[in-house]
């Protein structure tokens, strides 16, 4: 950052600042004051929850976007008033990147080249680099709309890079993408970075992905809360992080929540079958009772811990009933699922899968984008049709049966699904009744919606003028209204950033202590950590099935003796594991 | 109680929706007297000031007397002589005249010698409806004008059938009002509520809110129902609002019964609910619902009577035009209005809304949840 090597940066930006004027309000301040430098030869992170500026900042840069106040250059380009001559030497892939699905790889690349002016003699050879870099090649004849999320996304990069940017802008490139393609992608702009030394800014909310990163910019409500190199964010939590070994393999959650709500612990999460924490003071063996715990460990830090330490937490208390009566008798199978197939036309989205869901469980559906999660979703909450194949839900078949069959089901859709136009408490009043709440018992139960979900000061908003966060919260709110038995999450941390996300999974694990049975499905592959049985999918049949230890120790090498389910997830899909029992178990 | 409690709070849902968006409270009353006030002052065939050109190469004082009649007529507007029979072309062409009045040089001679004169009356065909009103007033014109020569002079009774003839045409533009706006309330009506509900299980569809009503404890019936309502409801209003504005704004006589327009608009609105659901539960979009109801829309009116007879269509044409719910409200409207139809008189008008009805709403219903999407 010293001013001496700034003929090697290829991004600066002083006190920039971006208002977005709003009808009726004070503007929204996208970016406050940001300054930063991003050098040739290295991949510069923007890490930060949504909403943060993430994307505004790299709109700016792109030339997409006037800044309100202060400055930034891009090539030592003035990109207010010299959006064209940047737009021609960097490459932009915003979050949907705009292939033309009807066409084919090869003529986006040809429409992309055609578009960058890239000049025909040069094209065969750059196309050879990039279907080789992507491995899209054996493709070139298929069209866009039939590949798959993270060939979509290789592809989009493709097409970014078809005239050799001098500089490189990424807009959460890996959001939804399956774990080998995410991974590929990264070698792809790592390997950009060292052979043709160009500079990267890439926005992620991934924050594994952040270790990967040479420099990394945190930003939070349009302001840079730090920046530096990974070691530097290390720095400032080791000897702070702890891991904890539960008693037991199914008291992790428990264990998780205790941690979570102590005021010394400023995150705690589950990673590997162990709670990972970091803390605020040193002693890390007073905060919890020797018997609560079977090993405690110093650790590592990584980018994360150093992120959940940096940002303010509210603190949210999620300590199940102590009572605990989690039933032990759960043999009880209230979700069944034998052969189940989805087919639309020729093609085929889920095929032959079966599983069983215990009462009071959490039972997880992962996979990337278009493994067949949400398809096997809607096929059990009775919205989608069957092809083929037998499935229940509390004894039946939502689709055939009676409506009052749905009475007991709670449902949260992926994307915000409540009215906008009605007010936090129209929405809950609606659906309590549509369950037939009423009368006492319906403002009761909407006195502890509002309470629990912190949603009281905003009950008079239109919903759809929520803040994303207090939405999840809605959405959540009004499917545990009327207190039913199943609980159906679709995607519901998607688009969340890590607090919500630790404060999500805080809350599910709440209601699977009361008995609820909760059946959910995600893309972060950490977050299979909570759950207490999962399915990993990929193109719509079952890559693996059991408890989160058991699918982890598929992939248990000599190499990587403690692996993630992500590192499952890949062995898994590269077809390395040694003992595939865990199948269909 | 509890299914009651359940539907009650749909219906109420369903109305919030709409009520609380100041852009839709504002299409279900804005535009329909806006509508109103534009087809009921333009959509009319009274032609006034036509603009003509007189050729007079007669020039006496019977020929001036007949020329007087055309300018003093508030259909004409007299805008240019011309001196030549050439001239007539280029007064034409220049569509600076829309007719031109050629008196013929003996007109006087040969009007009291009793043989036939002639007044040549020049039309601009391009827009023939004017030009074929235009012609009917000229006849009108020179009728009256025969008719005061005979009354003055000699007597010949068939030349004064012409005259029950010119009375016939002068009733037929005082009509022409009527006759659009008495059906008015069900055609503008229509468009409202063909749009409201097209759009509504369409736009739970785009913002995904309608996943979760089907995961609620609701049965399609009961959607339907809810869906149905503000429908209904609104259309009613807007046009009992228009057949109110009908009869003391443009002083329509409501000589029928009202009891039967009630009915027989809440049968028509039914029918157009029933097609507005099935398009929007056909539609995963609202711009998709837009476009179907529009591709509904225009056929409907065109094909309903509203502007042209069906009488004057093919035979194909009118035998599916008994497909149209327009169709019969605007009979039934013309009827009611201006024939004073009671009950029964419509009855040959309701039944086939009701069958209109019951083969769309169903399929509507069944279609919310088995739409693959």
């Amino acid at each position: 950052m010293s001013p001496q090597n700034s003929d090697n940066h290829v991004l600066q930006a002083q006190g920039l600042c971006k208002d977005f004027p709003r009808k009726g309000q004070a503007p929204t301040q996208a970016l406050i004051d940001v300054s930063l430098a991003v050098q040739a030869g290295m991949i510069t992170g923007l890490v930060g929850s949504d909403g943060a500026g993430k994307t505004t900042l790299l709109r700016l840069a792109a030339g997409l976007l006037l800044p309100t106040r202060g400055q930034i250059r891009v090539l030592n380009l003035d990109c207010a008033h010299q959006s064209i001559e940047i737009q021609s030497r960097v490459g932009y892939m915003p979050q949907q990147f705009g292939l033309y699905q009807d066409l084919t790889v090869q003529e986006n690349l040809d429409l992309f080249a055609d578009l960058q002016g890239v000049p025909k003699n040069i094209r065969p050879q750059r196309y050879a680099r990039l279907l080789e870099m992507t491995d899209l090649a054996p493709f070139t004849g298929r069209r866009a709309g039939k590949l798959s999320g993270g060939m979509k996304q290789k592809l989009g990069l493709a097409c970014a890079l078809i005239k050799s940017p001098q500089m490189l802008l990424l807009d959460e490139p890996t959001v939804g993408v399956d774990p080998v393609s995410r991974r590929d992608l990264w070698d792809i702009v790592a390997q950009l970075v060292s052979e043709d030394g160009i500079g990267v800014l890439i926005a992620t909310s991934y924050l594994d992905e952040a270790d990967r990163c040479h420099r990394l910019v945190v930003l939070q409500n349009g302001k840079v809360l730090a920046q530096g190199n990974p070691e530097e964010f290390h720095e400032k939590v080791r000897g702070r992080v702890y891991r904890f070994t539960p008693n037991r393999p199914e008291e992790i959650r428990l264990l998780q929540a205790t941690l979570a709500a102590r005021n010394d612990v400023l995150d705690a999460a589950i990673r590997s079958g162990r709670v990972r924490c970091v803390i605020n003071s040193v002693s890390a063996s007073e905060l919890l009772p020797k018997t609560d715990f079977k090993q405690i460990e110093s650790c590592e830090p990584n980018f994360e811990d150093a992120f959940m330490a940096l940002a303010p937490h509210p603190r949210v208390e999620f300590l199940p009933d102590q009572t605990n009566e989690k039933p032990q008798v759960a043999q009880d199978i209230v979700v069944k699922a034998r052969n189940l197939k989805k087919t639309f036309g020729d093609f085929t989205a889920v095929s032959g899968i079966n599983f069983d869901v215990q009462r009071g469980r959490i039972f997880g559906l992962l996979g990337p984008n278009g493994a067949g999660k949400t398809t096997t979703f809607r096929m059990l909450c009775g919205l989608t049709s069957v092809s083929d194949g037998e499935i229940s839900v509390a004894g039946h078949n939502l689709r055939r049966s009676r409506a009052r069959a749905r009475a007991d089901l709670g449902y949260m859709a992926q994307a915000f699904s409540l009215y906008r136009q009605l007010s936090v408490h129209s929405n809950l009043e609606f659906y309590g009744r549509s369950y037939g709440l009423h009368g006492k018992r319906l403002e009761q139960r909407i006195d502890w919606a509002l309470d629990e979900f912190e949603l009281r000061e905003r009950r008079n908003l239109p919903a759809g003028d929520l803040p994303g966060g207090f939405k999840q919260r809605l959405a959540m709110a009004t499917a545990m209204l009327h207190e039913p038995a199943i609980l159906f999450l679709d995607e519901p941390t998607s688009g969340a950033d890590p607090l919500a996300r630790r404060e999500f999974w805080l809350r599910i694990n709440g209601f699977a202590q009361q008995g609820v049975t909760v059946i959910v499905t995600t893309h972060f592959m950490e977050e299979a950590e909570y759950c207490d049985h999962l399915m990993i999918m990929s193109h719509g049949t079952d890559l693996a099935q059991g408890t989160p230890d058991a699918i982890r120790q598929l992939a248990r090498t000599p190499d990587t003796p403690d692996p993630t389910i992500e590192d499952a997830f890949i062995a898994l899909a590269e077809g390395r594991t040694m003992n595939l029992s865990g199948k269909a178990s | 109680m509890y299914v009651l409690r359940r539907i009650m709070a749909l219906i109420k849902k369903e109305f919030m929706v709409i009520l609380r968006d100041p852009k839709s409270r504002f299409v279900v009353i804005g535009p329909p007297l806006i509508q109103f006030f534009f087809f009921g002052y333009a959509a009319t065939f009274d032609v006034t000031n036509v603009r003509y050109a007189l050729l007079d190469q007669d020039r006496t004082s019977l020929s001036r007397e007949l020329a007087a009649d055309f300018s003093g007529s508030e259909n004409f507007q007299l805008v240019r002589y011309l001196n030549s029979i050439q001239e007539i072309d280029d007064a034409i062409d220049s569509q600076d005249v829309r007719i031109v009045i050629h008196i013929e040089e003996n007109f006087t001679k040969k009007l009291l010698t009793d043989s036939a004169a002639t007044v040549q009356v020049i039309a601009d065909g391009r827009n023939s409806n004017v030009a074929s009103v235009a012609l009917g007033y000229a006849e009108n014109i020179i009728s009256k004008f025969n008719q005061d020569q005979l009354s003055g002079g000699g007597s010949d009774p068939s030349k004064i059938f012409l005259s029950i003839d010119d009375r016939a045409w002068f009733n037929s533009n005082l009509l022409s009002r009527w006759y659009i706006v008495a059906p008015l309330g069900g055609t503008i009506s229509m468009v409202i509520v063909m749009i409201l509900t097209s759009l509504s299980v369409a736009r739970e569809r785009e913002f995904g809110t309608f996943d979760q009503l089907l995961v609620a404890p609701f049965t399609p019936g009961e959607i339907l129902l809810a869906k149905s309502l503000p429908g209904i409801i609104f259309g009613l209003i807007d046009s009992m609002l228009l057949v109110a504005g009908s009869v003391w704004w443009f002083g329509l006589p409501f000589k029928g019964s009202i009891i039967a327009l009630v009915l027989i608009m809440t049968l028509f609105m039914i029918s157009i609910v029933g097609i507005g659901l099935l398009v929007s539960s056909l539609s995963m979009t609202m711009q998709q619902a837009l476009l179907g109801s529009f591709a509904f829309i225009m056929p409907a009116v065109v094909l309903s009577g509203f502007t042209t007879p069906i009488e004057n269509m093919p035979q194909w044409l009118q035998t599916g035009t008994l497909a149209n719910p327009l169709r019969y409200i605007v009979t039934a409207l013309r009827w009611i209005f201006l024939e004073g139809a009671g009950i029964a008189d419509v009855w040959p008008q309701m039944w086939p809304l009701m069958i209109i009805a019951a083969l769309t709403l169903p399929p509507a219903a069944w279609l919310f949840r088995h739409r693959v999407g």
